[in-house]
């Protein structure tokens, strides 16, 4: 009976031996893959997510303006297709002043579509709609539309670009508008 | 004759499922259960099994990459013989499933099945509703069109808005700056291997509770169900007014799976597959995107909601809404399961299917979007010409040309 009850604990102990075994290598796997999975997250080790990217001669976009122009993300991989190219709206002030909009309404990210008559951007999705600055004039968004950082070199327009612009994102807040979680100034 | 015999009785031998499958195939259910109300479930099986065989048939063909996934589509749809019908099959397939998942759901709901002891059964079927939904929404993904790329783009704007982590959930559900291949590629990932595994796991735990508990008795106004009480009263009834589940039960289990794979091959032929809509290219921006039928009140709620309250509510509700389905059967655990004596019960299905059959009807024709081609492609409104001076009639014309009607329709 006793020598039974010890060879059983010495089985137990060896069972609890190799749970520990396993948990060793569990964690030492998990490493690994925790960290491909969280990959994306490691932007020092995905350039491309904002770079200096050029819209062409600054003719296509003439004074008094808002043009279509498109560029091709700075990062592609071999699967993105028609995906990587990407749309954005400028706007040509007087010559010396421009605006870069963003094609995704600050609301959802829907495709804003300018309207030269009205001085109108107008969202198909949930009917949020922009004055000719970007700035909000109705419908669901909180703030006015995404703009990009420009640059004009050599006659030609560059925008700092890479990354889809989303609501909650603190690079676009700090761009255009007002952030949703911000107040007021006279709330301050 | 005996040659069947012999070889069935080879193999069981050495498998040895005989005997269970006959236990589980002549178990008891109470008579009132062998209903036509107690169909779903069976329904909901069935279609996911229909699913499974032609999703693996789409895979056939299916290119899961950004740039090729949208071109694969138009060759299942017009290359490969009989591709559109194993795509409408799916797609049907998916819309019967969802509806078929929340008709169970309600019915379980009104006969009061979620209260003791089948609340672990309750709350592995609202885990099953939530892979359901995750199912439709990233199986839409799949369908790489112009709606999926910019309905990548709503998901991510939602996600955004997170509090603090918004920003870093948003390229871990994009795998990257922006929607591109290997988003693509994720969502085939979830949507083949990852949410169908679940899925599986699910559907099998919540078969087996419903073998070891029993299927649900019909509800009597007046029989309260009490912890202390019940397994005993739901054992003598059994024993006292059952019938054994195959026949008496399983006919209409069967008949009803017939008619509903029926009605989605019907629906297949008729109306045919979804989409592909417009290719995946986000410098086409003439387009109006919208969600599948089933997230339609989603996108209406989305229209309406006061900017200033969109995103708690947003977030918080359906938090709010999953702790309540899954802390139903705790605070409800007991009492009367009949709908006739629970009117609240019945008060709540009623709002939320006007609630929801609302929103999704405002949903299927948006008046809340501007009509992007008013000013150009439609008439005046005839208020505007009708009886009006010349005047009034040239401001008719400047509404249209200042692109006004867009957002006027009258």
């Amino acid at each position: 009976m006793s020598t039974e009850t010890r060879s059983t604990s010495r089985r137990a102990l060896l069972v609890k031996v190799g749970l520990f075994l396993n948990g060793i290598v569990g964690v030492a796997l998990a490493v690994p893959i925790v960290r491909y999975l969280l990959s994306p997250l490691a932007r020092e080790k995905n350039p491309g997510y904002q770079s200096w990217l050029s819209l062409g001669q600054l003719a296509q976009f003439p004074a008094g303006q808002t043009r279509l122009a498109t560029y091709r993300n700075p990062i592609v991989n071999p699967g993105d297709g028609q995906t990587a190219n990407i749309a954005c709206w400028v706007r040509n002030v007087d010559d010396r002043t421009f605006q870069v909009f963003a094609i995704n309404c600050a609301h959802l990210g829907c495709p804003v579509r300018w309207f030269p008559q009205s001085n109108l951007f107008m969202c198909p999705c949930h009917g949020g709609a922009y004055y000719q600055d970007g700035s909000r004039a109705s419908g669901p968004p909180e703030r006015g539309l995404f703009q990009y950082q420009h640059k004009i070199e050599a006659g030609n327009l560059f925008i700092q670009a890479g990354e889809l612009p989303t609501p909650g994102q603190p690079v676009a807040i700090k761009l255009g508008g007002k952030s949703p979680c911000a107040c007021e100034p006279p709330c301050a | 004759m005996r040659l069947i015999e012999k070889i069935v009785a080879w193999f069981d031998l050495r498998l040895q499922l005989g005997a269970p499958i006959g236990d589980i195939a002549k178990h008891q259910v109470p008579r009132s259960s062998a209903s036509w109300f107690y169909v779903f479930g069976s329904a909901a099986l069935t279609v996911f099994i229909l699913q499974i065989v032609t999703g693996i048939l789409l895979a056939l063909i299916y290119v899961p990459s950004a740039g090729e996934a949208w071109d694969s589509l138009q060759i299942l749809n017009h290359n490969v013989a009989l591709g559109w019908f194993i795509r409408a099959l799916h797609g049907w397939g998916s819309n019967f499933m969802v509806a078929i998942v929340l008709i169970h759901m309600v019915q379980v709901f009104l006969f009061g099945a979620y209260k003791f002891p089948r609340e672990l059964t309750w709350i592995v079927g609202v885990l099953l509703l939530l892979v359901t939904l995750g199912m439709a929404f990233t199986g839409q993904i799949l369908r790489f069109d112009q709606d999926a790329y910019w309905g990548l783009g709503i998901g991510a704007s939602i996600v955004s808005r997170v509090p603090l982590i918004g920003p870093w959930a948003v390229r871990l559900m994009l795998g990257g700056p922006i929607i591109a291949g290997v988003t693509l590629s994720r969502f085939f990932a979830l949507h083949v291997f990852v949410i169908p595994g679940v899925l599986i796991a699910f559907v099998g735990v919540h078969l087996l509770m419903v073998l070891k508990l029993g299927v649900n008795e019909w509800p009597m106004p007046g029989r309260i169900v009490r912890r202390a009480t019940y397994l005993q009263e739901y054992r003598e009834l059994t024993h006292k007014d059952g019938v054994p589940f195959v026949p008496d039960a399983i006919w209409k289990d069967i008949v009803f799976a017939a008619f509903v794979l029926l009605s989605i091959a019907l629906c297949a032929v008729y109306f045919g597959p979804f989409g592909p809509s417009g290719q995946p290219d986000p410098t086409i921006i003439q387009t109006a995107p919208s969600p599948d039928y089933f997230f339609l009140w989603l996108y209406a709620l989305l229209s309406y909601l006061p900017p200033s309250a969109e995103t708690p509510i947003l977030l918080i509700g359906p938090a709010i809404a999953i702790v309540v389905l899954l802390g139903l059967p705790f605070f409800a655990g007991e009492g009367e399961k009949s709908w006739k004596r629970r009117p609240i019960a019945v008060l709540v299905i009623l709002l939320l299917a006007v609630g929801l059959g609302a929103l999704t009807h405002l949903g299927t024709y948006t008046p809340w979007s501007p009509v992007m081609n008013a000013w150009s492609s439609l008439p005046i409104p005839s208020a505007y010409l009708r009886g009006r001076t010349a005047l009034e009639r040239r401001g008719a014309l400047v509404f249209q040309a200042k692109q006004c009607h867009n957002c006027h329709p009258r």
